[in-house]
């Protein structure tokens, strides 16, 4: 039951976040709302760990997270040095 | 034990949709990093301690992915907030730019 509450807190936070990446008036506004939305799959990936009770999915949340982080870096140089 | 990770996941969810609605609701991109990120971290650091207590035997893996987390993502805000400055983002109700003509001096120091 209380899983249930907490997969609906955050679907609806990432549905405000996948509709500011396609209101978002700059580039820069989608790439902080990408940011945001990695931070909650991690978030879910936890707790799906949680619920099927495989160890597993952690070792797959810590390599989502690593590529989340490279991918905001990234995306932000590359912004940056394009003016 | 159990009572003590219901209540983290609870409030990790909570953080996670005020997250959300901070990225939703504020007016340019400066605020929208302050709220999405800082509410977002308090919400990953919580969700998934919440998940190392309900499972004992998980919980030094737990701790490793809420450290991660907690060293990477000021590093990720901070770059996005140098990289939108650099990208002449708009920024709300500006009144007096501390920052102007700083990056430039910057620039042409690398030149020399």
């Amino acid at each position: 039951m209380i899983e249930i509450i907490v997969f609906s807190l955050i679907g609806i936070g990432i549905f405000f976040s996948v509709l500011r990446m396609i209101i978002g008036p700059e580039v820069t506004d989608r790439i902080v709302s990408l940011d945001t939305m990695n931070v909650m799959i991690t978030g879910i990936i936890v707790l799906l760990s949680h619920i099927f009770k495989n160890e597993i999915y952690l070792d797959i949340a810590i390599v989502y997270g690593v590529l989340s982080f490279l991918e905001t870096v990234v995306l932000s140089r590359y912004l940056e040095a394009k003016k | 034990m159990k009572v003590i990770g219901d209540v983290l996941i609870i409030i990790g969810g909570i953080f996670y949709l005020l997250g959300g609605l901070g990225i939703f609701r504020m007016p340019d991109v400066f605020n929208r990093i302050q709220a999405g990120t800082k509410a977002t971290t308090l919400g990953a650091f919580s969700l998934i301690l919440g998940v190392g207590f309900l499972n004992p035997s998980w919980f030094l893996k737990s701790l490793i992915l809420v450290v991660f987390m907690t060293i990477t993502n000021p590093v990720g805000s901070s770059v996005l907030a140098r990289a939108s400055y650099l990208h002449g983002a708009r920024i709300a109700k500006l009144q007096k730019d501390d920052l102007k003509g700083l990056y430039e001096k910057e620039e042409m120091s690398q030149d020399d």
